[in-house]
């Protein structure tokens, strides 16, 4: 199966990389190869994520989902075995919507067989969650995250009080075994697979184990920062703005500013452009990393690769060699229009006169000099 | 029928009927007066372009002069939706082209716009008026130059916030000498210097010109003559408001401002120095909005310069203006309307500025008019929100950011739901709501018990359940635009309220977790919506239909589904 393809523009978040390699894992194929994560507890999360929230992590996220990996999780106290057939909840699943779907009879039979799928996460973020892609992984409706249970008395009155009678005890059921600040800690989970990294919080990109724990409280501040797409919501021509004015008045302070740098990033045979804030790194190694994951999922359809858990890692140091071997070069566009190869000038001067970048196949990028950086 | 006053007399009195709302509402009295409407018709507002298509308007309105047009969802301004979404522009310019040789205006919002439009555009309009791109992208300073060369009665080019292939600034020259037209002419996210003496002489000879807002290029010290070219300005944005302190720009600056009576609006101040904005005070006692947005500078100068703003109604700042500079301004802006904070520094993990709650309470408590609220902060108290909500029930926009998702009341350490359940109960005439920081299901039976005027909502990192989701679908009788991002939402509350989608413009949800399951039942057995899928990790049918989809759209369309779809959009199909 060819690697999906991704189109998303990104922050430069590798975790798009996540997505695309993972295309030819689908939640029935969940034959284990030894390196798949057994829900040890006999927990697991059918909660849904989307992948979009997987491409928010940051970079550093998906480096420490590969240490997570290893590490035993909490399961939510109280959550039930989610079922382990997709083909059953296929069925629940037509079964409940159907019936839901006009409202002024809600039947209770569909809404409570849907009861069982509204479990909620068990959360073991396996080693199969980094290396698939977070579409496989979902399962439908019943969000939750991995977080710490906090009885809330509230939770369980409200669906009474409102529901009105549409929304009978299957809320209830799904609201208290959700967690309290769930709110949107997706997890996109394969009913058969633990959750994926996806529930970590973006922001809780500690490699540590109090991880989950810890996102659950807000008051946590996490300890080092990422990015979610899109927020806060502020409009690019603002982030990029406010980026050359604070570079502008930092250049005085002598420090270096904050605000996003947003430029387009193509590449030669792929469908979808890309964005990145070239701020987000410091030096063209990390520059080089990042883009690597964002676009590996387009070469390893030309490496041919397929199907085991384990190919992501593979086919990305196959990419690494790959770009290194110069089948492909990295050039931008600068200020005065000219296309040239990545590396030559210093990082900071690069990133004030780059306009966009192309992944161009060598071939391709003869006339520009073969002094690339390697 | 013997007393049917002839067509005549109905067009007359349709003449007077302004108002889209109130022309649809007499265009369904009976088939005459549909008839004599859609014959009058001049103007039309399309909320979303998919949700008709050309040939439809055209069929009905054969006689229109002014189009707008809205294409990307909202949260595209966020990044969320990807390049290559749709919402071209092109096929309405082609269909009008033959349909409306008379067109005058086009305004165009979250458009993808090319080069070949804009050409097209000029070309095929004789009388062609008013071109406004609002977040537009896909055209280049070659477009533009089509639309100055060759637009003869060009009375308004306004480029807002649109993303442009700046190769230079010389199209600007390709207005002729004959152009005399302009009355507005909004260039301000351009990157490149265009020609100071074309652009003199264009402001020159245009005697009506009303609103300029001129790009970062611009440097200060060609202000003066512009402005002198000009003194009749109603709305003016400046370029790069920094120089090296030099008295004689500096007195002719404000010499210049002295000179423009009429002033009333003042943006732009880009890279701002501080020791140039008493250059302004004059103009102050007109102005009546301000954005200083983007201007860097700390609370104390801006305090000066709000302060002597006494008719101020609309006030963009940066945080930088901090709690005390809203004191100021609350205590100096009796008439203020509307405020919007931005954050200067969004992605700092901790505040660089002593901006907290307290700065919008005191503007709540000081500004009797303030009815529009966009404040982006670091922290909040539900009690805050309480005052607010009780000081304010006239209030019709409240989006508040915290900048942090799921940040809760600080003092109390709850979520922020008796806030916000607060602000929607007290301001019974609210429209427009975006909400932040902790929140549970609970908020959402607030809005849903409430907000009964509230149009549209965006949410985000919120809510517990589907139980959230159905109290606003339910209960929020004139939701119209509902965008969701990160919340557990799901399936159930989705198909309940099925119906209730048809009523609006378009649901957004991403990162939820509706199943791709529940997104096809939806789009089979509601014919009238499109149930747009997008999905970036590949086809959503290749895994099981209880997986959620990455992002869903869900709009009314009387079109069908569309037919410009990228790779990763699949629309749900109809089954008859």
């Amino acid at each position: 199966m060819s690697p999906p393809l991704l189109g998303v523009e990104e922050e430069g978040q590798s975790n798009a990389s996540l997505v695309a390699s993972s295309g030819s894992m689908d939640c029935l194929s969940q034959s284990g190869s030894g390196l798949k994560e057994r829900n040890y507890l006999g927990l697991s999360d059918c909660s849904s994520v989307d992948s979009s929230t997987i491409t928010s992590l940051s970079k550093e996220n998906k480096n420490n989902l590969n240490l997570k990996a290893t590490e035993l999780r909490l399961g939510l106290p109280g959550s039930q075995s989610p079922e382990r057939d997709p083909d059953l909840a296929l069925l629940k699943s037509g079964k409940l919507d159907e019936k839901l779907l006009f409202p002024l009879l809600p039947s209770k039979d569909g809404i409570c067989a849907s009861s069982q799928k509204t479990v909620v996460s068990g959360n073991k973020r396996g080693f199969s969650d980094t290396m698939n892609g977070f579409p496989e992984m979902k399962s439908s409706g019943y969000t939750e995250g991995n977080w710490i249970f906090h009885a809330s008395g509230s939770e369980s009155e409200s669906p009474q009080s409102v529901g009105q009678g549409k929304f009978p005890s299957n809320s209830t059921i799904n609201v208290m075994l959700s967690s309290r600040s769930s709110g949107a800690q997706p997890a996109a989970v394969n009913k058969e697979v633990p959750p994926k990294a996806s529930q970590e919080r973006p922001r809780a990109t500690n490699g540590s184990s109090h991880n989950q724990i810890t996102t659950n409280n807000n008051s946590s501040a996490p300890a080092a920062k990422a990015q979610v797409v899109g927020w806060p919501p502020i409009r690019s021509f603002r982030k990029n703005t406010l980026a050359t004015t604070s570079k502008n008045n930092d250049e005085l302070d002598g420090k270096l500013g904050p605000g996003a740098l947003f430029i387009k990033v193509s590449m030669d045979g792929a469908p979808y452009l890309r964005k990145v804030d070239l701020r987000t790194y410091s030096t063209y190694q990390e520059l080089s990393s990042a883009l690597e994951k964002m676009f590996s999922c387009f070469t390893i359809g030309q490496c041919g690769s397929h199907g085991t858990p384990g190919r992501e890692m593979l086919s990305e140091s196959k990419l690494r060699d790959l770009l290194h071997g110069s089948e492909y070069v990295l050039t931008y566009e600068d200020k005065d229009g000219d296309w040239m190869l990545v590396g030559d000038v210093p990082w900071e001067l690069f990133i004030n006169s780059c306009k966009r970048l192309k992944i161009m196949k060598s071939s391709d990028a003869i006339g520009l000099g073969m002094c690339g950086f390697d | 029928m013997a007393y049917s006053f002839p067509e005549e007399v109905l067009e007359h009195v349709f003449s007077f009927i302004h108002t889209d709302k109130d022309r649809n509402a007499i265009s369904v009295v009976c088939k005459s007066w549909y008839e004599v409407e859609r014959w009058s018709r001049r103007r039309i507002f399309i909320g979303n372009c998919y949700a008709v298509s050309p040939g439809i308007v055209i069929r009905r309105f054969p006689e229109l002069r002014s189009v707008a047009l809205k294409g990307k969802p909202h949260f595209a301004d966020f990044n969320l939706v990807p390049e290559g979404w749709g919402g071209n522009v092109y096929p309405w310019i082609a269909a009008m082209a033959m349909a409306y040789p008379m067109l005058e205006e086009l305004r165009l919002k979250r458009m993808v716009v090319t080069d070949e439009s804009l050409e097209l555009i000029s070309r095929s309009f004789k009388n062609f008026k008013v071109l406004v791109l609002s977040s537009c992208e896909g055209f280049s300073t070659d477009g533009l130059a089509a639309i100055a060369a060759n637009c003869r009665n060009l009375r308004e080019l306004d480029l807002r916030e649109s993303e442009v292939d700046d190769f230079s600034g010389h199209w600007l020259t390709h207005f002729p000498d004959s152009c005399t037209s302009l009355v507005s002419l909004n260039i301000s996210c351009l990157a490149s210097e265009v020609s100071f003496s074309a652009l003199e002489r264009l402001v020159g000879r245009c005697p009506s010109l009303r609103t300029l807002r001129l790009n970062r290029a611009v440097p200060l010290d060609r202000l003066p003559n512009l402005l002198r070219r000009a003194p009749q300005l109603v709305e003016l944005g400046t370029g790069a408001y920094s120089a090296e302190h030099r008295p004689e720009v500096f007195s002719s600056l404000a010499g210049a401002f002295a000179n423009c009576k009429e002033l009333k609006s003042l943006s732009g101040f880009w890279d701002v120095v501080p020791d140039y904005l008493p250059a302004v005070y004059p103009a102050c006692s007109g102005i009546t909005s301000l954005n200083l947005s983007y201007a860097t500078i700390q609370s104390p100068d801006l305090i000066k310069l709000v302060t002597q703003c006494q008719n101020l109604q609309r006030l963009w700042v940066l945080d930088y203006i901090e709690d005390g500079g809203l004191d100021a301004l609350a205590a100096s802006c009796k008439d203020l309307q509307e405020l919007r904070v931005f954050p200067s520094e969004p992605y700092d993990m901790e505040g660089n500025v002593a901006l907290t709650e307290q700065g919008l309470v005191s503007v709540s408590e000081g500004c009797p008019k303030l009815h529009s609220v966009l404040y982006f902060c670091r922290q909040m108290t539900n009690a805050a929100l309480v005052s607010i909500a009780k000081n304010r029930p006239n209030m019709t926009r409240f989006r508040l950011c915290i900048i942090e998702p799921r940040t809760r009341d600080y003092q109390t350490l709850e979520p922020l739901d008796v806030g916000f359940g607060a602000i929607v109960e007290h301001c019974k005439e609210l429209q427009r709501l975006s909400l932040s920081g902790l929140l549970t299901d609970r908020v959402f039976e607030y809005i849903g018990t409430h907000a009964k005027k509230l149009e549209m909502l965006s949410v985000a990192f919120a809510g517990d359940g589907d139980l959230g989701l159905h109290h606003v679908l339910s209960g929020c009788e004139s939701l119209r635009k509902l965008e969701i991002r990160d919340c557990p939402f799901g399936d159930k509350a989705l198909l309940a309220n099925a119906a209730k989608l048809e009523t609006m413009r378009s649901l957004w949800m991403s990162s939820c977790s509706v199943s791709f399951g529940a997104c096809k039942l939806l789009g089979q057995k509601m014919p009238r919506l499109n149930v747009e899928v997008m999905d970036e990790g590949g086809r959503p049918d290749s895994r099981p239909e209880s997986c959620s989809v990455e992002k869903l759209y869900i709009y009314r369309s009387v079109a069908g589904p569309r037919s410009d779809m990228p790779r990763f959009v699949w629309t749900m199909k109809t089954l008859s």
